[in-house]
This record gives structure tokens, sequence and C-alpha cells, in this order.
């Protein structure tokens, strides 16, 4: 019941919001929604193993952390979203408001989700609620943003859905059970092609919707034009939630004895992504295309880590905590930057610091933080990973990592302290926006969390973690 | 017997019309012959069921009323509302296409001939037809250049993916097959909504003005 309720209540609200006619009052459902969802968060990963719908819906341990990261995302991007579409009064929030609770009830199902069918359902869903948020600002560009957005990440989706096909059919007739438990206890038994055939495209899909290179060209697109609540949310939630999705099936294919294979996969586009990612970082000069690219380098740390085994799984989960709480902060301080200058270039943004300070400082630790910098919290995740990777004698995997990391910190930096630093230029506009009580709060608390995370794990935490890590390493 | 052969000859149909849709030139038989698939599809997945029994029913005729006829007169609605010139504007010619989509369907059946199937599915040609149509999707999507045809290649590429999934009729719970095809009708809905405000935007469903964004 309480797994139902915490899918249902972002969709009622969505409806509630649907229905109210005041532009002016319809933003306040989304901290409502968002605090009651957090309060059943907190309440599901308390109890023991909440279930429902004859075990369709549970929270597996990797679950529990995916859908404390997305409530928690979603309350601090709810509040900031109703000081930013006060700034937006000139357009209308009927559909932004209700698409974005339709998005947390959406992923919120993913990461519930113990069929893969149903699992695949709630992406496709929270991936056509997302195409509106991108488009909330009705320009061209947006229109472009959307269109390749929905048409990468369907043909994506699509070969996802394919892909569970292929996982259903290894058994070849036999027990059809599609629940993640049943799938795990018969994975030795499946037909070795059709499950390497499934798990490829499995990882091109789930992967085109986290964002790993080649299949990352809609994000510097979507993240660029979005506003950037939705960045953050993308960033931090949809992605996530695609990732678990990932790790769900890689599991069902180490539980077959192939995790030797999948991991050596997932370790490869994880280096292409970062590689990627670390190339079109440098001399980057849309500030807002620079945190796509950083969320692709990320979703690549993330799936290498899982390919590694052993440690990094456990690395991996805390990285996904650490990166999506630092996106919300990067996501929603380069918004309120954007929107001091009404530019996202840095041939405008010049001296941030002076005429935004709180967001510009913010946007400069985030900086920190994403880059792997002690003492916030990727610095330990990332450090995890690189270590697993010496320790399980992959040198060059390690080095090679290293190497782009410093790439990315060059590259980034360059880019961010010519934004925050100097003075603002004479002739840059001078927008009305003022960082405020709701855009500025929620990024410092969301700031407040990455430097916790780096320096002590609280303990219920850190067991969330451990237990996430033993079970995705435990073959059943 | 009779059922498998019939099964067989449909999904002949579903392969030829493959190959009609990339040598059509007019968006409008593209469009319907998308929707002929749709109700192929709604009658393979009656013939493939063991137990047909009233889900299986109702998914069929969901099938066909959803593919067959409420999603192609959304396109159609759109194409009118657009105004958009009734020719597909390929960027590589129709003789090339038709002749990657036959190899792209040989492959198919050279790939599918080294999956292992179950032993009720052995005369059946479902593998390799929903391969091809999945490549026929494909090569829609990347090598027509109205945001219409993309959305239609897209269409094409589900409905290969639906063929696959006959093979799991007795195994696919009904809800999950309803959640997918609800998924598509509202993907399409949504990309037709996209495409009115392209037309808006741009005054043409030309994908290659779509090219602001980029390094």
């Amino acid at each position: 019941m309480l797994l139902l309720a915490l899918i249902a209540l972002p969709v009622l609200a969505a409806a509630v919001a649907a229905a109210l006619a005041s532009d002016r009052q319809r933003p306040v459902v989304l901290p409502v929604a968002a605090a009651g969802h957090l309060a059943l968060t907190l309440a599901a990963i308390s109890a023991r193993s909440p279930s429902s719908l004859g075990g369709w819906l549970a929270l597996d341990p990797p679950g529990r952390l995916v859908l404390l990261l997305l409530s928690s995302l979603f309350a601090i991007c709810a509040v900031y979203a109703v000081g930013y579409l006060r700034y937006r009064q000139e357009l209308s929030n009927r559909v932004f408001v209700p698409c974005l609770l339709g998005f947390l009830g959406m992923t919120t199902l993913v990461v519930c989700a113990q069929h893969l069918g149903l699992m695949w359902v709630g992406v496709e869903a929270a991936t056509l609620t997302t195409a509106p948020l991108i488009y909330f600002n009705r320009t061209p560009r947006s229109i472009e943003a959307t269109w390749k957005y929905l048409l990468v990440g369907s043909v994506g989706i699509a070969l996802a859905l394919l892909g569970s096909f292929f996982l259903a059919y290894a058994s070849l007739g036999g027990d059809s059970s599609l629940l993640f438990s049943d799938l795990l206890l018969r994975a030795d038994r499946m037909d070795r092609s059709w499950l390497r055939a499934a798990f490829v495209l499995l990882l091109v899909g789930y992967g085109t919707k986290m964002g790993l290179a080649p299949m990352h060209t809609w994000k510097p697109d979507a993240y660029g034009e979005a506003p950037g609540v939705v960045g953050a949310l993308l960033a931090g939630g949809l992605t996530n939630c695609a990732f678990l999705a990932l790790v769900r099936v890689f599991h069902i294919c180490a539980a077959a004895g192939e995790g030797a294979w999948a991991g050596r996969l997932l370790v490869f586009f994880g280096l292409l992504s970062i590689a990627v990612a670390a190339v079109f970082m440098v001399g980057q000069r849309d500030f807002k295309r620079m945190l796509a690219y950083s969320s692709i380098e990320h979703m690549g740390i993330l799936v290498l880590g899982v390919g590694l085994g052993g440690n990094g799984i456990f690395a991996a989960m805390l990285h996904m905590l650490n990166n999506g709480m630092t996106k919300g902060v990067l996501f929603l301080s380069a918004a309120n930057i954007h929107r001091a200058f009404a530019s996202k270039s840095i041939d405008q943004v010049r001296g941030a610091m002076r005429r935004v300070p709180l967001s510009g400082t913010l946007f400069l630790f985030g900086f920190f933080a994403i880059t792997g910098s002690p003492p916030f919290g990727p610095f330990v995740s990332e450090f995890l990973i690189v270590s697993r990777a010496l320790a399980a004698d992959r040198f060059l995997v390690a080095g090679g990592v290293l190497l782009l990391l410093l790439v990315v910190f060059v590259g980034m930096g360059r880019t961010v302290l010519a934004m925050v630093q100097g003075l603002p230029s004479p002739d840059a506009e001078r927008t009305r926006y003022h960082d405020g009580l709701l855009t500025g709060l929620p990024v410092v608390v969301s700031m407040a969390i990455v430097l916790l995370l780096g320096l002590h794990i609280p303990s219920p935490l850190a067991a969330l973690l451990r237990d996430a890590a033993a079970y995705l390493e435990r073959i059943p | 017997m009779l059922r498998l052969s019939l099964v067989n000859l449909i999904l002949v149909g579903v392969l030829l019309l493959n190959l009609f849709m990339l040598g059509t030139s007019r968006i409008r038989g593209l469009i319907q012959a998308a929707a002929l698939q749709g109700v192929a599809l709604g009658a393979i997945l009656l013939l493939m069921a063991d137990h047909r029994d009233w889900n299986t029913a109702l998914l069929a005729i969901a099938t066909v009323v959803l593919k067959g006829s409420v999603i192609p007169r959304m396109l159609h609605r759109a194409l009118r509302e657009a105004q958009i010139k009734r020719e597909v504007e390929p960027l590589i010619g129709f003789v090339p296409t038709m002749l990657l989509g036959a190899v792209g369907t040989l492959l198919s059946i050279a790939f599918a001939s080294g999956l292992p199937l179950a032993p009720q599915h052995q005369e059946l040609l479902i593998v390799p037809a929903s391969f091809s149509t999945v490549v026929t999707g494909f090569i829609l999507l990347t090598t027509r250049i109205k945001a219409i045809t993309q959305a239609i290649g897209y269409l094409v590429l589900e409905n290969g993916i639906f063929i696959f999934g006959m093979l799991l009729v007795d195994a696919m719970p009904f809800l999950v097959e309803i959640g997918v095809l609800l998924d598509v009708f509202v993907g399409i809905f949504v990309v037709s909504i996209i495409i009115h405000h392209i037309h808006r935007e741009f005054a043409s469903l030309d994908t290659r003005r779509l090219a602001s964004l980029k390094e």
C-alpha cells in the first residue's frame, strides 16, 4: 500500500495542479506534494520490505537509494520551482507543473517496479512527461531540442523494449515470469545468445536514456535549452533511474555467469563516455551545455564503477548520490546566473560572483565538487572507483580515468572561472533577477548535502549503501 | 498447422509492406501502409494466443483500433494541418533505400537463424519479420527528412518490436502489453503536437532546419 501511495500521490497532485485555474497558485502544489512524497519515502525505506500488487512493486536495496535521492532532489527542486515560476509569469505553467509532478510519479514507478515490462513502461512514461518540460520556453531552439530528445530517446527506449523481450525469451518458453526475483533465480538456465543480445540492446536502450556516449547526442541540446530546474531533475533523477534499470539487468547477467563479459562492455562504454565528454568540455562556451557534458562524464563513471565489480559497485552507488546532488547545485545555480545575465554564453557572462554573489559562489563550489576536489562527496566516490581499478590490476583503466578527469578539471575550470571572476562587462544586459530565498536556499541545502557526503556518511545511509552493494554482488 | 501457416502468410504481407514503405513517395501511402501493418498485428495476436480469452481479444482490438485507426488518423490530421507537400523527400533515393531494406531483411534472416527458438516457434517467420520491420523503421527514421515521416518510422519500429512480442503472448501479462500500447499512443500524440509547433515556428517540417544546436 505504501508504494502504491508513493506513486499515486504525485499523480493525484498533478491532477489537482491541472485543475487549478490560477498560474500564481498552481506552483504551490509542488512543495506540498514533494513534502508528502519525501515523508512516504522515508517511511518506505525504513519499513522492512514493502511490496504491493503481488510483488510487482517492491523496494530492492538499490531502489531504496535511488528513491531517497529522487525524492530529496525533487523536494529541493520543488521549492526552487516556486521561485523560478514567479520570475516567469509571462508563461503559463498549466502544463509545466502537472508534468513535473507526473515526472515524479513515473520515476517513482521505475524505482519500485520489480517487473521488467512495468519498469519499461515507467521509463517511457517518464520520458514523455519530460518532453513538455524541455519545451517550456517555447523558442525555436527549445522545439529543436525537444524533437531530438523525443526522437533519440524514443528509439533508445524502443530498443530497450526489444531487449526486454529478448530477456524474456531467453528462457525459451520455460518459466516465463518477468519479475526480477524470478529472472535472477533462473538466470543460469537461460540461453546465452539471447541473453547477450538482450544485454546489448538494453545497454544501448537504457544507455541512451542515461546519455552514455555515443548515444548522448540529445543531451547537450536538451539540457542546454530546458529550464535549469528541469536539467537538475533530468541529470539527477531520470538518468539515475535509467542507471538503476541497467544495473538490474547487469545483475541478471552476473547471475547467469556472464558478469565478466557484461562488465567489459560497461567499462568500455564508461571510458568512452568520459573521453567524449572531456573532449567537448574543453573550450565549451555555453555553460549549460558544459553541464550536459559533465552529466555524460559522470554517467560514464557510474557504469565504469559497476563494470569494475567488487568494491566498484559500492563506489558507483555512492557516486550516484554524490553526482545527483551536485548536479542539483550546478544546474540550479547556473540557471540563476543565466537569468541574471540573460545569456548562457561565457562571452557575455563575467563576474557572476559580483552580480549574484550567492549563486556565483555556489556554482564555483559545485564545480570543485563535481571535478572531485576534496572535501566534497564526489571526491570520495571517484577515489574509491579509481582504487578499485588499481586493486583489480586494471592500471590502464585507472590511468586513463585519472588523465581524463584532469582534462575535465582544466577544461571545465577555464569556463567556470571565466564566468564567476572579474567584473560584469558594462554592455552585458542587467535583468531584474536577484538571488532570493526561494531560488537560493534550495541550492544551499543541496550543497550542504554534497559537503556532508564528503565529510561523513550518516550511519543509516552507509547501511543502505552497503545493503545495495551486497545485494548486487550476491548471486542467488 | 493451418493457424501457423496463416500467421506466416500475414508476416509475408508485413514484409512486403516494409518494402512498399521504403519505396513509396507519398506520405499518405506511408501512413496507410503503417496502419495496415497495425491491423495485421492484431490478427497475428489473435492467431498466436494459445488460450483465446477475453484479455487477448481485448488486446487485439486495442491494437487494431490504436495502430490501425487512431494513430493514423492523428498523423493524417497533422499532415493536413501543417499543409505540407505530400512527397516523402528522402535524403537518399528510393531505389537505394529499397536495396538497403532488402539487405536488412536478408541480414535479419541470417541473424535470426543463429538464435535458438522454442519448439513451438520453429516453423514461424516471426523473428526475421520482426527484425526486418525494426530495420525498416530505422531506415525511415534516418533517411527521411520530414518530421512526420520520422514519426512514421518510429511507429514502424514499434510495430517490429510488437511482432517479436507475439512470441511472448502467453508470458507477457496483459497489463504490461496495454501499457506498451498506451505509451506508443501517447508518444505519437506528443510527437504530433510537436510537429504542429515545428510547423508554426519554422513554417516547414524539414528537420534539416532543426540544426541550430550543435558544437
